[in-house]
């Protein structure tokens, strides 16, 4: 199994390499000027001077290099700079964003916190909320509780964030009235410090919506998912065999059933945690949260080509970091598999 | 052979329905029988007939719905098995009555190693610790003839053969050292030379431990190796009942006759077709009022399609559900 890792992690640097010159010939063949959005009154000549400053007089093949340098050696060598005393600041420029002119590594890493917990704790919750909901849809099949989770999933899967977000904030920010304690706000202030507990249920409050209609998405599929892997291993002959051995039927489910169960879940949760830091795009941007999905948004209107790189480069190296846990967890929770 | 000894189980008109979309399916009627202490007894019949059925009701690990037991009574050690709580019937399963499935490649669950799997119902039952179950577990992979026991304890069911898995069922079985062995078509996925070490396996270990051994089969050949008595089942009830001996020597049933036809003889000409039984076995949608085997019957009359045959004694411990008197060659005048 370590050497089956090492083995993936290094075959995983060619790949991302080679994700990374495709995003970055993709991003050069797109239209759009990093000066377009600057007033109109600046001379033509004063604006070619300002693209040249931003490196764009240089051939493609020399951009991406130096970006690929930035990306791999000065940055990491930078924040391990910051991190310990007996590495001297690096003298290379910093990767910058054409947009802000901050470092983007330090926008990123200043909107992730926003996202992981808005985005992570809905994907968390709707994942604790999907399993025991699968569990019991598929022990107490066509009961009354596997209907209404049916239901329920329906809903989740057919009704996109864009409009059940939007029907969230109408009903909890614009009708309820607002001393209600039903009433949640609908922005998302990224200012708030949690330093009492006023402000830790102010937090907790401004983070309901949100997460609710995240939460309600995750729910849907994981809880699919979980039912039909459920279902397909209780009908299993070794089933039969731990009841005939005497074993009580939450020994026969959650231990016997649920650990086979697990197998494709576990798979289908880990390959969506990427799409956490990836932001729930259209989500963020309904409740203002200020995170990683917005701060995309924001660059490609912008033409922002350093920062949408660095963005897609950091999903893609978490896609396929992802994919290898899926596979590692596989191969924990399945015996047969053994990758030496 | 223990002829007489008192039954350790006792069944009495056992009934098991299966509901389906619009409708019943009676697969067990009025089945009774009785086994007695260290004996082996065999059942058979086609596929269908209700033999497996029959033996997991007793223990009600059909699945309900849709499977119901509507009647009868299992009494075992002075319990009605059919009416315990759900506690005590756990008891009885794997502790005091071991069951052996049909097929051992998808009978062991697959994520866990085999010692864990033999050392559940150590640890329920006989409220073993981890030290102890373990070698007890080894014990009985070696009681079951796998080498290496000790080291197999870790292995999962993925690393073992099919005649290796079975023997792992076995020792599951055995584990908690059951007064009943209920073993349902163990041989019947096994290629031959495997069959017959399981099938001495298991006489061997049945004449070591003193269990009452249920051996459920379609192998006529199985059963006239190692049963003591026969069930022959057709269309959820009992057909005929016999000392194993007395049943090829003298079977009473239409339906015996027809089967011990159609095993094939290994002595004498080639120019003979294998003999068959016309017709397929009923699906009863309800409680049957006539003979349910008199459409495939060579000798039936009009009395078979009035009534359902009761269960008529011929001696020597031997009886037939049949109106037609094989011994005079006319109705049984009873």
């Amino acid at each position: 199994m370590l050497t089956y890792t090492i083995r993936r992690l290094f075959t995983a640097i060619p790949t991302l390499i080679f994700i990374s010159l495709i995003i970055f010939l993709l991003l050069d063949m797109a239209p759009g000027d990093p000066t377009a959005s600057l007033p109109l009154t600046i001379p033509p000549e004063v604006r070619e001077q300002i693209r040249q400053s931003l490196g764009m007089g240089e051939p493609v093949h020399i951009r991406y290099l130096l970006w690929l340098k930035q990306m791999v050696w000065s940055e990491p060598m930078f924040y391990l700079s910051q991190s310990v005393s007996w590495i001297d600041t690096p003298d290379a420029a910093r990767l910058i964003s054409w947009q802000t002119r901050a470092p983007v590594l330090d926008t990123v890493f200043e909107r992730i916190p926003q996202t992981l917990m808005v985005v992570g704790l809905a994907y968390v919750v709707g994942v604790l909320i999907a399993l025991p909901i699968g569990v019991i849809s598929a022990y107490r099949q066509y009961s009354v509780f596997d209907q209404a989770g049916t239901f329920v999933s329906m809903i989740g899967f057919s009704i996109p964030p864009f409009f059940s977000g939007v029907l969230m904030i109408i009903l909890f920010t614009v009708m309820m009235p607002n001393d209600s304690f039903w009433w949640f706000p609908s922005i998302y202030d990224t200012t708030l410090v949690v330093d009492s507990w006023e402000n830790f249920g102010k937090q907790v409050r401004q983070m309901v919506l949100p997460v609710m209609v995240l939460a309600l998405q995750t729910t849907a599929q994981i809880s699919r998912f979980m039912r039909a892997s459920m279902l397909d291993n209780l009908n299993q002959d070794y089933v039969r065999t731990a009841r005939a051995k005497g074993m009580t039927e939450s020994v026969v489910v959650l231990k016997h059933v649920l650990r086979n169960s697990m197998i494709p879940v576990i798979t289908v949760i880990a390959l969506g945690i990427p799409a956490i830091f990836g932001g729930a795009i259209i989500t963020e941007q309904i409740f203002k949260v200020n995170g990683i999905g917005q701060l995309l948004i924001v660059s490609i209107q912008g033409s922002d080509v350093p920062m949408v790189q660095t963005l897609t480069f950091i999903f893609a190296v978490l896609i396929v970091f992802f994919n290898l846990i899926a596979d590692i967890l596989y191969g924990i929770l399945d015996p047969r598999i053994r990758y030496d | 052979m223990p002829n007489g000894a008192q039954p350790v189980l006792d069944v009495q008109g056992l009934k098991t329905v299966f509901k389906i979309r619009g409708g019943e399916v009676h697969a067990v009627n009025d089945v009774s029988f009785d086994l007695r202490a260290g004996e082996l007894l065999g059942v058979v019949g086609e596929s269908g007939s209700g033999k497996s059925v029959t033996m997991m009701s007793l223990l009600g690990l059909l699945p309900t719905p849709p499977a119901d037991v509507r009647d009868g009574t299992v009494t075992f050690q002075g319990q009605d098995l059919l009416k315990v709580d759900a506690e005590t019937l756990r008891g009885v399963r794997g502790g005091k009555i071991g069951f052996v499935f049909q097929d051992p490649m998808t009978s062991l669950n697959p994520v866990y190693n085999v010692g864990m799997q033999i050392m559940e119902p150590l640890r329920k039952h006989m409220g073993m610790n981890k030290k102890q179950a373990t070698v007890r577990a080894k014990e009985l992979l070696e009681l079951v003839g796998i080498p290496d026991a000790e080291r197999r304890l870790k292995d999962y069911p993925h690393q073992f053969s099919g005649g290796m898995r079975q023997r792992v069922m076995i020792a599951i079985a055995l584990a908690c050292d059951p007064q009943v062995l209920i073993a349902d078509e163990p041989t019947t996925a096994l290629d031959v030379t495997i069959q017959a070490q399981i099938l001495e396996l298991m006489k061997d270990l049945q004449e070591r431990l003193g269990m009452a051994v249920i051996w459920i089969t379609h192998d006529l050949g199985v059963v006239a190796g190692i049963a003591d008595r026969v069930l022959v089942m057709y269309g959820g009830q009992i057909v005929e009942q016999a000392p194993t001996r007395e049943l090829f020597r003298d079977p009473q049933h239409p339906y015996t006759r027809a089967l011990l036809k159609t095993v094939p003889r290994v002595t004498g000409g080639r120019e003979e077709r294998l003999a068959i039984i016309e017709g397929q076995p009923p699906i009863l949608g309800e409680q049957p009022t006539a003979c349910p085997f008199r459409d495939r019957c060579d000798v039936a009359f009009d009395m078979c399609a009035k009534q359902n045959p009761p269960r008529f004694d011929v001696g020597n411990g031997h009886d037939a559900a049949c109106f037609y008197d094989a011994r005079t060659g006319g109705p049984r005048n009873a």
